[in-house]
């Protein structure tokens, strides 16, 4: 028994990271960042507007929150709809009564089949940041580039069209890209992206022509994370949060500004029974001082504004 | 493949000869940070997959590499807090990739062992030659970026073969003589260190290292709460300090910077080793000083126990 040779050669075995995307750097090394009004937590709320097809092909995998029975499952498809038709307006309503502002992560297709949410969007004027086509339009390893390309193209095109702002933010359907994802994003007019989960402050992402900006959005405190994956309690989840931004608001004043994001799913914390948790973050985070309540693409700016 | 590894006898744990550790200590302590690289493009292996997806792994390696931007820094503030040295599962790679992180440890005096050289390279399919190499290549990174002899192994992502502890045991002995090679973190059979056959006959100690503690088997397989995994360290804890009047015992954390040093899970680890450390007669210690004492102190008196139970 035996493997092949170069199972034992080691060709970025050197100092940095094994590929070119992005530096090594710690971030307790890094120039403290200040953000506005001498605040330390920036605040982004990331509300997800997902439309998840019925008849989803699962190319090349099926999307946890996706549709699981024989078609045509009627349960998760209406279950997921249910979000943006009910769920949303509680968490919105939740955001408002707290004075808190939102993100919102938006699948074009529902934009395409629901002007009232464009309507909606254009109203408030929360910053929309793209979240591709819908939730089973996925970027994967090995996947044909104009197949991507498109995808980008047309989410890109119908969100900026739709909602009249430039739509700068990206993040992929669940986190998933190709190897050519964020080449394909810089090209397209994409700042940032939120994909990674490699550091809690912003950093900078290499692609083949200019580089993009890789902003924090944490998937291990993530509300499916922790209620649909880890199976906790939604008190649980928001005693988690709660410890994470008193952690976070103390690392803050020894090292400079910090963010708490927050990525929400309506169909799942706009329920009933799930939604006073997150009205009681909201109500906790909204009375702290140190708090800074804005969208991703603010905090984004008052990050580069201090970077060389 | 056989039934049965064949490391060690059966010995129960009642009735053992009394351990007694430094300072008439009822309770070695130990805390393992697994500092690991994980390859975003590793070469395949025909028996396990690194990643569950095509190239890039986005998540999965990310979260990895958050470990060591963010994570190490924020665990080594907790540990030295508590004047707790880490003992370092190490990949070794990382003393290319991260020097940065193998200097704060240095200067802390944290032990390094040997994890392999990349989480995400695999002892499975590797000819004895080959796995040794591999062996050989952690051992000589460590000592040529820290100056230490190592002295224990945790295999890559837990991958052996059935000669895995005696091809460590032997190159350690070819490289450092005693000073090298002397325990192993990969077996989970008891409380207590024991004694471990090898078949060089070296004097070989299993240090209990605990995957019930880890935080990546409590957060990632049993998807616990952060205050949940908390209790669960002060309960072993208080267990086993409790068994440790009778005969000393040993607890381990093993950790891993992408999972407890994130912001809404290190208050409940900190408060954990408060809790511990705020104890009278806990040996807070490494995992190399737990094997010497135990080979120079009570590895004899136990073989001679184990034979005589095994005899009646």
């Amino acid at each position: 028994m035996s493997i092949d040779p170069s199972y034992l050669e080691y060709a970025q075995r050197h100092y940095g990271m094994d590929h070119d995307r992005y530096d090594w750097s710690m971030l307790s090394e890094r120039k403290p960042v200040a953000w506005p009004k001498g605040k330390t937590l920036a605040l982004w709320v990331n509300v997800n507007l997902q439309f998840y097809p019925l008849n989803q092909q699962g190319k090349p995998f099926k999307v946890p929150g996706g549709m699981t029975m024989p078609y045509p499952d009627l349960r998760h498809f209406s279950l997921r709809d249910y979000g943006n038709r009910v769920g949303l307006y509680r968490v919105l309503g939740a955001l408002d009564r707290f004075g808190l502002k939102n993100t919102l992560t938006v699948n074009s297709r529902l934009l395409e089949r629901t002007p009232y949410l464009t309507a909606l969007i254009k109203d408030r004027g929360d910053e929309v940041l793209a979240h591709g086509e819908h939730m089973d339009a996925l970027h994967y390893g090995g996947q044909d580039v104009a197949e991507e390309t498109g995808q980008i193209n047309r989410s890109l095109n119908v969100l900026r069209e739709a909602t009249g702002q430039p739509v700068t933010g990206w993040l992929s359907p669940v986190r998933s890209e190709s190897e050519n994802t964020p080449d394909l994003l810089a090209n397209h007019g994409i700042e940032y992206f939120c994909d990674w989960v490699n550091d809690d402050m912003p950093y900078r992402f290499r692609t083949s022509s200019r580089s993009l900006t890789a902003m924090p959005l944490p998937l291990e405190i993530e509300d499916r994370f922790v209620i649909i994956n880890n199976l906790h309690s939604e008190a649980s989840w928001a005693e988690q949060v709660l410890d994470s931004a008193d952690f976070l608001e103390t690392e803050a004043s020894e090292q400079g500004g910090r963010i708490l994001s927050l990525n929400i799913h309506p169909w799942l914390m706009g329920q009933p029974h799930r939604i006073k948790h997150l009205e009681r973050v909201l109500e906790n985070l909204s009375a702290r001082s140190s708090v800074w309540s804005a969208g991703a693409g603010e905090i984004c700016s008052a990050w580069s504004s201090h970077q060389d | 493949m056989k039934e049965d590894p064949g490391f060690y006898d059966y010995w129960p744990y009642e009735n053992r000869p009394k351990i007694t550790w430094p300072g008439g200590a009822k309770l070695a302590f130990w805390v393992a940070p697994n500092i690991e690289f994980y390859e975003i493009d590793p070469p395949p292996n025909p028996h396990r997959k690194p990643w569950p997806q095509a190239h890039p792994a986005v998540t999965g390696y990310s979260i990895r590499d958050y470990g060591n931007r963010v994570g190490h820094v924020r665990q080594m503030a907790v540990l030295d807090k508590y004047n707790i040295r880490g003992s370092i599962s190490l990949s070794t790679a990382l003393c290319d990739h991260h020097p940065e992180i193998i200097e704060m440890c240095k200067e802390r005096q944290w032990e390094f062992f040997s994890h392999g050289i990349y989480n995400t390279r695999y002892t499975y399919g590797l000819s004895s030659e080959q796995e040794k190499a591999i062996i050989r290549d952690g051992m000589e990174s460590i000592h040529k970026h820290t100056g230490q002899k190592c002295a224990g192994y945790l295999a890559p992502a837990l991958s052996h073969s059935e000669e895995t502890i005696d091809l460590f045991a032997e190159v350690g002995t070819e490289l450092f003589g005693d000073d090298g090679g002397i325990y192993t973190c990969d077996l989970f059979h008891d409380d207590q260190p024991t004694p471990i056959h090898t078949r060089s006959g070296k004097r070989f100690v299993s240090v209990p290292y605990s995957l019930e503690m880890n935080d990546t088997i409590a957060y990632v397989v049993q998807k616990i709460e952060p205050r949940r995994y908390g209790q669960q360290l002060k309960d072993c804890f208080d267990r086993l300090y409790q068994e440790g009047q009778r005969s000393g015992t040993v607890m381990c954390i093993p950790t891993h910077n992408y999972q407890v040093s994130c912001p809404h899970r290190l208050k409940a680890f900190e408060e954990a080793l408060e809790y511990i450390t705020g104890h009278s007669d806990v040996w807070v210690t490494t995992g190399r000083e737990i094997a010497e004492y135990y080979r120079d102190h009570c590895f004899d008196d136990a073989v001679a126990d184990i034979a005589q139970r095994g005899a009646a």
